[in-house]
């Protein structure tokens, strides 16, 4: 068990979690007040929160509204030219103060009573701050000591990789690039160095704790048994060359595989798993066709960066995804399907025939969207009991080679269990 | 305004028949009808208004073919993992906004109730089709469909195409 900092004494009696991280209390998906922790001890611990991509307010004044974690924020770029992130939410009666979801403003004033802000969520004036008449006659007014320098909108740490842009809460929190590390910079940059070009963007709302969904995203053991179509075509096997990369201190992860290596595996042809189906043929198979885009011969690259944020190469298929915590029960999946301005025509109709395959919609990533729920369900009674994480051992070493293992699920969990103090 | 006023009733009445079967038809799960709706070179895109007015070209399907088609009801039948479901359509307020070169074009709002296998029901999308419809051998079928929701969000999953 990893040493824990600063230890929750009262959430810690209540969860009641053996040392290690090859089980996971069921309580830890609905409790309110793991919850309520998680909000404070992660999202506004030492990470470095995903909040959107530069592509999105390209001009001075454009904004766009997210949130880290469940706390509304205003992701923007000032009349400086530099991102800034802000809590939407005025210093006055805690209205929010961008309604919109985007839009473009030389300064930002609350709706309410017209207090108003620069883009680096300065306060600027306040309606009647001075009253109302003037002399003997006049009537309101701040208080002469009312201090505007103490009364602006909170600002978060910011700083941005290859479009993506991350924010802060914490004072003390490495710079992003150490955060991150050597190989997880390595994949963003060979995914997304090349520019970004914005293809669409949606979301799926989903019926379980948001810790469930990344649990998912780092679960290579499961990616092409749930999903049929996946292992069918080739697309992900366990049985290709691929491994498991953490970084140092465990945070993130990438699971990756390269299809030119697949052997054959007598466990996928043998009809043992419901994964492989005989004479599954399709009508049009543009929509599996891909090009050998990257040198390394990557052909998936599932990247998670703590806490919540997916960076996807599915074939020539690019995403990123920030999985936003709804409550103990419920999470939404935003997504940002992406292109680059490097692309020929052939290989973004490409990139748009694969897009089949993620999403709300998509042949493969849909399961993900369903699978939490049923865990939420099957889990209701008997919170005390926990769920087992012990493919690949009880350890978090990486795995250079084969992905039939739970490790990075581990590694998450302990990366939780330090932070969280439990 | 009145698109419609050129068009003679029965090609109309005929359009307006499509668009209403092709609703029966994916309430009924008859799902394997569902590409005989179209020509085989068609579109069929499902996407939020909000990505649509911006403009961009990826949204929550993306068909380019008939086979495509095809390949999404197999993918339904055999590959995909979900909870059984059905929708039921509610269609209104069918309007031919244009007829050239013998392409139709017709907007038609809709309203999906979604009924999972333990009875809970929800409003699962409600949004508007925008359509193209030809004629092909005397049949109408679409040559593109396009789904616009409203909300850019999907509730757990989509897999039954709208």
């Amino acid at each position: 068990m990893a040493t824990i900092l600063n230890e929750n004494a009262t959430l810690k009696d209540k969860v009641h979690w053996e040392p290690g991280f090859n089980h996971v209390p069921y309580m830890i998906y609905t409790d309110p007040d793991v919850y309520a922790e998680e909000q404070q001890r992660l999202f506004r611990g030492p990470m470095w929160n995903f909040v959107g991509i530069e592509n999105e307010i390209p001009k001075k004044g454009d904004y766009v509204t997210n949130y880290v974690g469940d706390t509304p924020v205003i992701v923007l770029r000032d009349m400086d030219g530099a991102v800034q992130v802000l809590v939407n939410r005025c210093a006055h009666r805690g209205n929010l103060v961008c309604i919109a979801k985007e839009g473009n403003e030389t300064e930002l004033t609350c709706v309410y009573h017209n207090w108003r802000y620069d883009l680096q969520g300065n306060l600027k004036s306040i309606a009647f701050g001075k009253g109302v008449g003037k002399g003997a006659t006049k009537t309101g007014g701040m208080p002469d000591d009312f201090d505007y320098s103490k009364n602006g909108m909170r600002r978060l740490r910011v700083e941005t990789f290859f479009g993506m842009i991350f924010a802060t809460f914490s004072e003390t929190v490495e710079p992003l690039a150490e955060f991150l590390g050597d190989e997880m910079r390595e994949n963003i940059e060979r995914l997304l160095g090349r520019g970004m070009v914005l293809l669409g963007t949606y979301s799926q709302y989903m019926p379980n704790n948001w810790k469930l969904y990344m649990e998912n995203t780092r679960d290579s053991y499961h990616a092409s048994i749930l999903h049929m179509f996946q292992a069918t075509f080739r697309i992900n096997r366990l049985s290709m060359k691929g491994g498991i990369k953490l970084s140092p201190g465990e945070k993130h992860h990438i699971s990756y595989s390269i299809a030119e290596t697949d052997r054959e595996e007598t466990e996928y042809d043998s009809s043992k798993l419901r994964a492989v189906k005989d004479g599954y043929t399709l009508a049009d198979p543009s929509l599996i066709k891909s090009w050998r885009e990257y040198d390394c011969g990557t052909t998936l690259a599932i990247q998670t960066v703590y806490p919540n944020c997916i960076v996807q190469q599915i074939s020539n298929s690019l995403a990123l995804r920030l999985c936003l915590p709804k409550g103990p029960e419920e999470c939404e999946l935003l997504w940002w399907v992406l292109g680059t301005p490097e692309d020929t025509p052939e290989q973004r109709e490409i990139r748009i025939k694969q897009s089949n395959m993620i999403g709300p919609g998509g042949v493969i990533s849909l399961e993900d969207g369903v699978v939490g729920g049923w865990i939420q369900r099957g889990t209701l009674r008997d919170q005390e009991k926990s769920t087992v994480v012990e493919m690949g051992g009880r350890g978090v070493a990486p795995s250079g080679e084969g992905r039939a293992t739970e490790v990075a699920i581990r590694a998450w969990w302990k990366v939780y269990r330090e932070c969280m103090g439990i | 305004m009145d698109g419609t006023a050129n068009i003679a009733v029965d090609v109309r009445q005929r359009i307006e028949d499509l668009i209403a079967d092709y609703a029966h038809m994916i309430d009924d799960d008859r799902l394997e009808e569902w590409p005989d709706y179209f020509v085989e070179d068609c579109y069929y895109r499902m996407i939020d208004r909000h990505s649509y007015a911006k403009g961009y070209t990826i949204g929550i399907m993306e068909c380019s073919s008939r086979g495509m088609l095809q390949d999404r009801i197999l993918a339904l039948r055999e590959a995909n993992v979900f909870e059984p479901h059905c929708y039921r359509h509610l269609l209104s307020g069918t309007r031919i906004t244009g007829e050239k070169d013998g392409v139709y074009t017709v907007v038609t709002s809709y309203t999906i109730i979604r009924t999972m296998q333990e009875g809970d029901m929800s409003v699962f999308s409600a949004g508007k089709y925008l359509d193209e419809v030809v004629f092909e051998g005397g049949e109408p079928k679409f040559r593109s469909r396009l789904v616009i929701c409203d909300s850019n969000r999907v509730h757990t999953l989509i897999v039954i195409p709208i």
